[in-house]
């Protein structure tokens, strides 16, 4: 088995990675100006986390590779993210509702995280909270605006919950990763995060007038790199194809 | 600056957007204090569904190189305006009253701008 460290590092710089590249595809397309700007803001403050996630992960796996190294040459087989963030934007209230959940794992992770043994983790960690923060109010607003607005905003938003709640399972497996990272005081437990996980979505949705779905069926491989979805791969096409065609290109 | 409508996003599964909407968010004018000790100024103006959406927008759009400590938002609506036509009534007779400007006074350098 890799490193557990370098795992869980390659873990949380693969969400950021992901979401911060597929929240960056509205950027120009956003259905307004305002709002363009703001995932705009949001993606950049992912690609930054990702920055510190995987540098840090390249250093402790000691190899020369560093942040970039690890976002352009890697294949679909060694990203850790989950699968939540690699599907795809569909419309705006999908990629709100994508949002959300993550943001919703995320602060709790991040919040936990402050308090790891590590200290360039809980430093890494400090640093992001106050950005998602942000981002989780932000999409809390937006799910509870979109969701309690019109007939048809509502049923966009109950389209999206329906089609990425068995995405959310996955953030919370626990797994021997994570039991190396509890172990030693890195991390928490992902198990132990869902209770506060689902007091706040269940306060969320009950305000955006939204059912969630009875099944807690979970989609799972992305985490442990087993099976990502098909989207992935295309997304990796388009983030990966500069440093693919021209390696080590600059400008 | 922008409307709520919107192109269909190509890439992915949206569904298509149809028809404009008839309405658009109510236009507000942000005004942002740079530093504590200073006033609020008007630094542009947004769309936005509500109050608080607004300034979520002006922090997005206006604060994002640490420009500000404080964000004031108001429905440009709400803002009663003097019109530009009655620039005469209302200005220009203060240009002769000398004595309503301070330039007789000399100000010491110590002072700084005033």
């Amino acid at each position: 088995m890799t490193d557990p460290l370098f795992e869980f590092l390659c873990r949380m710089g693969d969400n950021t990675l992901v979401l911060g590249h597929r929240v960056s595809e509205w950027c120009g397309v956003a259905p307004v100006l305002e709002e363009d700007i703001a995932l705009a803001n949001t993606a950049l403050d992912l690609i930054g986390q990702t920055t510190l996630w995987l540098n840090l992960a390249g250093e402790v796996e000691g190899k020369g590779r560093d942040a970039d190294a690890l976002a352009f040459r890697r294949d679909v087989w060694e990203f850790r993210n989950v699968l939540l963030v690699e599907q795809p934007n569909g419309d705006f209230g999908q990629t709100m509702m994508r949002q959300f959940l993550f943001d919703l794992w995320h602060k709790g992770m991040l919040t936990a995280l402050q308090n790891s043994s590590h200290d360039q983790i809980a430093a890494i960690a400090q640093k992001s909270l106050k950005e998602v923060t942000y981002h989780l109010e932000r999409t809390t607003d937006t799910v509870i605006g979109l969701g309690d607005g019109t007939e048809e905003s509502h049923d966009r938003m109950q389209k999206a919950l329906v089609r990425l709640y068995p995405f959310v399972g996955e953030m919370f497996v626990s797994d021997d990763v994570d039991a190396a990272m509890v172990a030693e005081g890195i991390a928490p437990d992902p198990a132990q995060l869902r209770a506060d996980f689902d007091a706040t979505l269940d306060a969320v949705l009950t305000d955006a007038t939204l059912d969630k779905p009875t099944s807690d069926f979970a989609h799972k491989g992305g985490k442990s790199g087993k099976r990502h979805s098909e989207h992935l791969g295309h997304m990796l096409s388009q983030m990966q194809w500069l440093q693919r065609a021209y390696p080590d290109a600059t400008w | 600056m922008s409307s709520p409508e919107s192109g269909s996003y190509d890439a992915t599964e949206a569904a298509p957007h149809g028809k404009p909407r008839a309405t658009e968010w109510p236009l507000w004018e942000v005004f942002i204090r740079g530093q504590h000790g200073l006033s609020h100024r008007h630094v542009g103006s947004l769309h936005a569904a509500d109050a608080e959406s607004a300034i979520k927008n002006a922090r997005d759009v206006y604060t994002r190189r640490n420009e500000g400590v404080s964000i004031w938002v108001v429905e440009a609506a709400a803002i009663a305006a003097s019109s530009p036509e009655e620039k005469g009534p209302l200005y220009e007779p203060s240009n002769d009253k000398v004595y309503r400007h301070p330039t007789f006074f000399d100000i010491p350098e110590d002072v700084g701008a005033m």
